[in-house]
């Protein structure tokens, strides 16, 4: 019996990784992916570890009781979560906001996606090893926790808008504290410049990194902050501005580059643009006046189906509800930021290093709690 | 609840069976609300397949939806993709009527590369028998359907024919039930 010659064939050199679900660098989510070398040649993003069934949830609950649990999937973000959540319900059963309970709406929704962006921002740098990057920001984002706390009385789950408006109105002085709370935020920024984004390590890890062009974008429906840094400047605050965006005059923040470092450098940008929207909204706002529609007890309208959509930290983020008639939806739909972009993170890995699999993948602003919902 | 003219249509699509021709169901919204652009992109939909095949359900400022059968509904993707330039996919959804013994699928697409199109919402639906609901896979026609198809299969059991992976994608694998968004699927307890 001779000895047999094996041969090495493509199949053994490859070498398969689990990333997630418990990977400090992945969240509550996995992918699983083959490296040739130093090159990732596969990629299979599997997720699913975190989903609660909130569509199905929405349909035992009444268009009121489901709001505190669809602010689950994206806590940071809850005010924008249930944004569209209140319009479409809104439009399903005839309620008119009255203009300052929109204007609040407005400012919480602003504030809110600073304490998003601001989160996303730690973990991004942390995973590229920048724990001053992890440490300032988490820090910062106290000043707008604070101020979510003097508005809604909750620090991380807020529960504030209801359709009709807020729930209830702003403190006394909240516009001085405010102010100067944004004021202090815009001298960090600049701070935040220096020390990470002109950094040479974190450019040279990110610039040219997983591009995605224009084209791609457009075709893979990514969106938010992945889409505007690959050249369109699509923001659905001006796109299709909803309750009083239309009165805000504001830029849309876009880069042509497409590589994760414009990735990261556009929910910067917006986070520059936010305080000056703030700044707008607290100026323009009646200074009384009613905060939230009357509501009857258990509001229901016809039946028929509306699909809204906002802005929020990761892109635009849209509600399909189907309503029978009744005070229950029939059926509720989240169509997601996260679960949208995560279909260009096979197409951008593949043929990355996988030393870059960090940089790329935080890039995305991908929210794995949002995405499984 | 105030009252708002902009909802007399509201079209209550699982009653009010879609049968009326697209002309008829038009002239109805132009009498309370005129929007003209989306008015032009359904008349250019109904020109072009007839309305036997593109049933409008209903046409409102930023949002039409429009109704038409499973095996035609890739060539509709097609023309809406090619010639009306809507270029992606915003979300893929599915509602279960039992009482029609049926499966709504709907597509809602918009637009990146045409700026009067990124206000508006076109809902593309097409509607499934529920003991046999297959229906042909939009993929080749928006990549950005690949997600949101998948994850259809697994909360509707719709099997969409050409797509590559009709696989679990956020349930578990060892998932043994029926879909749970449709009807039948109680939560426990409830």
């Amino acid at each position: 019996m001779g000895l047999e010659i094996v041969k090495e064939t493509e199949e053994d050199r490859l070498m398969t990784l689990s990333v997630g679900p418990q990977h400090p660098g992945s969240g509550h989510f996995r992918f699983t992916i083959k490296v040739d070398g130093d090159y990732v040649v596969y990629c299979d993003p599997d997720p699913g570890y975190v989903h609660r069934g909130e569509e199905k949830m929405c349909e035992y609950r009444n268009f009121i009781q489901n709001i505190p649990h669809l602010e689950r999937p994206v806590i940071h973000d809850s005010t924008n979560i249930t944004y569209s959540y209140s319009l479409a319900v809104e439009e399903l059963t005839n309620i008119q906001v009255p203009l300052r309970g929109q204007y609040i709406r407005a400012l919480a929704s602003e504030l809110n996606r600073q304490v998003y962006t601001l989160y996303w921002l730690g973990i991004y740098g942390i995973f590229l090893g920048h724990s001053t990057m992890f440490m300032w920001p988490v820090g910062d984002r106290e000043l707008f926790i604070d101020l979510l706390e003097a508005l809604t009385g909750a620090r991380v789950t807020h529960a504030y808008n209801i359709p009709g408006g807020v729930r209830n109105d702003m403190p006394e002085g909240f516009k001085d504290r405010c102010l100067r709370q944004v004021a202090y935020f815009e001298k960090r920024l600049v701070e935040y410049e220096d020390i990470f984004y002109n950094n040479p390590l974190f450019r040279q890890r990110t610039e040219g990194v997983g591009i995605l062009t224009k084209e791609d974008a457009i075709k893979l429906g990514v969106t938010g902050s992945v889409l505007r840094a690959s050249g369109i400047p699509f923001d659905v605050r001006k796109a299709e501005p909803y309750d009083i965006y239309n009165e805000i005059d504001f830029k849309v923040q876009y880069m042509k580059t497409g590589d994760s470092f414009a990735r990261s450098m556009v929910p910067f940008l917006d986070m520059r643009e936010s305080c000056q929207i703030i700044r707008t909204l607290l100026d323009k706002m009646p200074q009384s006046g009613e905060v939230r529609a009357k509501l009857q007890p258990n509001p229901k309208g016809p039946a028929g189906e509306s699909y809204k959509r906002v802005e929020s930290g990761r892109g635009a983020l849209g509600y399909y509800i189907v309503s029978d008639g009744t005070p229950k939806p029939y059926r509720v739909k989240l169509s997601v930021g996260s679960f949208r972009n995560i279909l260009a993170l096979p197409y951008l890995l593949i043929g990355s290093k996988l030393a870059d699999m960090p940089s790329i993948y935080w890039s995305l602003n991908y929210w794995p709690v949002e995405a499984d919902r | 609840m105030s009252s708002n003219q902009s909802n007399t249509q509201n079209g209550s699509e699982q009653k009010e069976k879609v049968s009326e021709s697209a002309q008829t169901s038009l002239s109805k919204k132009t009498e309370t609300i005129t929007p003209e652009f989306e008015s032009s992109i359904v008349n250019q939909l109904v020109t072009r397949f007839t309305d036997k095949v593109v049933q409008v359900v209903y046409v409102r400022p930023g949002r039409t939806k429009i109704l038409v059968p499973p095996n035609e509904i890739v060539q509709v993707a097609t023309f809406l993709k090619d010639t009306l330039k809507f270029d992606h996919a915003e979300s893929v959804s599915g509602t279960d009527y039992p009482k029609d013994n049926q499966i709504e699928v709907i597509y809602h697409l918009s637009s990146y590369s045409d700026e009067k199109l990124s206000s508006h919402v076109l809902a593309l639906s097409t509607r499934v028998d529920r003991n046999d609901s297959r229906m042909p896979t939009l993929i080749d026609v928006f990549k950005s359907t690949e997600y949101h198809e998948r994850e259809t299969f697994e909360m509707l059991g719709v099997y969409f024919e050409g797509h590559p992976r009709n696989e679990r994608f956020l349930l578990p694998e060892d998932w043994a039930d029926i879909p749970p968004l449709r009807k039948e699927f109680r939560i426990k307890g409830r």
